[in-house]
Order: structure tokens, then C-alpha cells, then sequence
């Protein structure tokens, strides 16, 4: 009974913390705006949608990996998977669930779209260090 | 017996543990934060510590047993007073230092004491189980305690983003192992999946608190008000 409590107790505070955390992890990346080269391949100019999400993560996998971003990535998609398993199981009960997953998806897809800003510049840093030696 | 898979993770967790205090060092970060980052030298030694052991004794001697629990239960105390520390920091300007000093351990006697009150009736190896229990109990009293942080950062608009991700990995990590925990005193043969994930739970702390030192400043700001599941 005791470790039901505990379970149950856990598993709720362990959604609400990684929630919390995932929007930490976005929150630096929504003040930051796009470069018009970014906004071309992504298709986002100032808002994105969850759509967008699988998009940029497809172009973010055709750039070289930088190790200081993966993991942040990792978790914005383990967090953009439980939104999609929200938005298609209490969301359809609950309107108001359902605009907020659209919105947290469509900041996920925009922290993906920053990422891989920061991926491009990576690269070409890389590139231009190379040219060098 | 350990397996590659889990030799592999535990590598992983030791440098990412080791990183933690170099990043930590490189951003000047290492007094400021000082239990946190004695919590994950601590954790360094201990890995390093076990492995030796493991080496000399065994995975399946008391040896490695003993000191594998015991020194899970230090490690654990190490914790809960980097969480601890991090109540100092939020409430750094209200002077609170002397009441949260005490509240520490008052809570930690009382979890002791609830702890041996559980375990009392063991015939046999009585420290052993109390140490297992201890663990147990901080870890959910820890998460508990996060939580209440957590509501106090809300309250209090604390804006300080190195500080708010500290403490929300704290309570991701504080929640996946007293709800693993919880599992296997439900379910005591817990099955191959949560086997192969626990040993994943303990890489998230050291990977957190490694991007929080490296990668924000620690004039980086944010609005906390944002950041809960349910907006205020």
C-alpha cells in the first residue's frame, strides 16, 4: 500500500518536474530569432507548429553532431513524444490540454529550429578551421 | 553478474560525474555551489572505490555488497544536503540559514529514526537493512522536499536559470529512483526493462548539472511562472 502511495506520488511529481525542466530548455532557445536562411529551410518564420517538428529534426540529422546540444535535443524529444501521447489520449477530452499541447509542440519544434542554427554555425566554424590548417 | 552493457553506463556515469567538477571549475562555479559539487566528487570516488573492490573481491562477495550499500546510503546524505544547499541559495536573502541548517537534520533524525522503526524487527544483518531503508526513505523524502523548493521558486519568482535547472533535475532525479524504488518493493523481481533503465536514471543528474554549469551563466535569467505545468 505504502509503495503504491510512494509510486503513484513519484510518477506524478516525475511528470511535473520533467515537464518543467523540458520548458527550462526551451525558454533560452524562444527568445532567440531565427536567421533568414534558417527561416528558408525551415519553413518557420515566427511561430512554428508541432508539424514542423519531425521536419527540423530530419535537417538537424543531416548536419554534422555537436556533442554540446545532443543530449538537450534527446530530451525536447522525449518530451515532444509524451506532448504527441497527451494530444492523443486526455487532449481529446480536454480543449484547453489540446491548445496547449499544439503550443509547448510548436515551441519544441522552434528549439529544434534554433538548434540547428546553432548546428550550421558549428559546421561552418569546423569548416573554416579546417581551411586554416 | 555485470554485464558490458552496464559496465559501459557506469563508465559513462563516472566521466560524466568527473565533468560535472571540471565544468563546474571552469565557470567558477566550484565554491558557489560547493555540496553540489562535493556530492559529485563523492560520487567519483565511490565508483572508482567500487570498482576496486569489484576487481579484488567480486560482484557476488560481501565485500562488494557491504560497500556497495553503504556507500549508496553515504551518498545519499551527500544529496540531501546538496539539496539542502540549494534551499540556502533561495532563500539566501531572507537569512534563513541557521532554521534551514537545523530543519536538515531534523528531517534526516526523523527519516532515521522512521527508518529504524521499519526495519527493527530483522532478526539478522539489522544495520545492513536499515542502511537499504535509509536510502530508500531519503530518496523519497529528497523528492518531497524538491517539490516543496519547486513551489517556493514559483512563490517567491525566483529568476535565476542555473539555479532553477539545478533544482529541476534534482526532483527528475529524485522522482525516477523513488519510483524505482517503489517498483521493486511492489514487484520484487522486477523484469529485464527496468534492469537495463536503472543504471540510465543515475547519467541524469551528472548530464543535467553539466549543462546548467557549462552552458548558462549564471546571470542567465528566466520567468519561473512559465516553466510550471499548470500557468500562473
Amino acid at each position: 500500500m505504502m509503495a503504491a502511495f510512494i509510486l503513484v506520488c513519484s510518477v506524478v511529481l516525475l511528470l511535473q518536474f520533467f515537464v518543467s525542466y523540458c520548458r527550462s530548455l526551451i525558454a533560452a532557445s524562444a527568445k532567440q530569432m531565427l536567421s533568414p536562411e534558417v527561416q528558408d529551410v525551415t519553413g518557420i518564420s515566427r511561430a512554428a507548429s508541432g508539424e514542423d517538428f519531425a521536419r527540423v529534426i530530419q535537417l538537424l540529422r543531416l548536419c554534422p553532431d555537436s556533442p554540446a546540444d545532443r543530449n538537450s535535443i534527446q530530451a525536447i524529444g522525449a518530451y515532444f513524444r509524451l506532448l504527441n501521447f497527451l494530444r492523443s489520449t486526455l487532449a481529446r477530452m480536454v480543449p484547453s490540454m489540446h491548445a496547449w499541447t499544439e503550443s509547448e509542440r510548436g515551441h519544441c519544434a522552434y528549439f529544434a529550429a534554433v538548434a540547428l542554427e546553432r548546428r550550421i554555425a558549428f559546421s561552418r566554424g569546423m569548416l573554416a578551421q579546417q581551411m586554416e590548417s | 553478474m555485470l554485464g558490458p552493457y552496464e559496465y559501459v553506463i557506469w563508465l559513462l556515469c563516472t566521466i560524466l560525474e568527473a565533468a560535472v567538477l571540471v565544468c563546474a571549475f571552469k565557470k567558477n562555479a566550484l565554491r558557489r555551489y560547493l555540496f553540489l559539487n562535493v556530492y559529485m566528487a563523492a560520487s567519483v570516488v565511490v565508483s572508482i572505490a567500487r570498482f576496486d573492490i569489484l576487481s579484488h573481491y567480486g560482484f557476488t562477495s560481501n565485500e562488494y555488497l557491504y560497500f556497495y550499500y553503504y556507500s549508496d546510503s553515504l551518498l545519499t546524505i551527500a544529496l540531501y544536503f546538496a539539496l539542502a544547499s540549494l534551499y540556502s541559495h533561495i532563500f539566501s536573502e531572507l537569512k534563513a540559514e541557521r532554521v534551514i541548517r537545523f530543519g536538515t537534520l531534523f528531517l534526516l533524525c526523523a527519516t532515521s529514526l522512521f527508518s529504524y522503526a521499519v526495519v527493527q524487527q530483522s532478526t539478522s544483518r539489522l544495520v545492513t537493512h536499515f542502511v537499504l531503508e535509509l536510502s530508500q526513505n531519503l530518496y523519497f523524502v529528497g523528492l518531497v522536499l524538491t517539490y516543496v523548493l519547486w513551489a517556493a521558486i514559483l512563490k517567491m519568482r525566483e529568476t535565476r536559470t542555473r539555479l532553477i535547472q539545478l533544482v529541476l533535475s534534482m526532483g527528475v532525479y529524485f522522482s525516477l529512483f523513488a519510483a524505482n524504488f517503489a517498483v521493486q518493493n511492489l514487484y520484487h523481481s522486477t523484469g529485464s526493462f527496468f534492469a537495463m533503465l536503472t543504471p540510465l536514471f543515475g547519467c541524469f543528474l551528472p548530464l543535467s548539472w553539466c549543462y546548467a554549469f557549462m552552458k548558462l551563466p549564471e546571470e542567465a535569467r528566466i520567468t519561473p511562472s512559465r516553466l510550471a505545468v499548470v500557468p500562473r
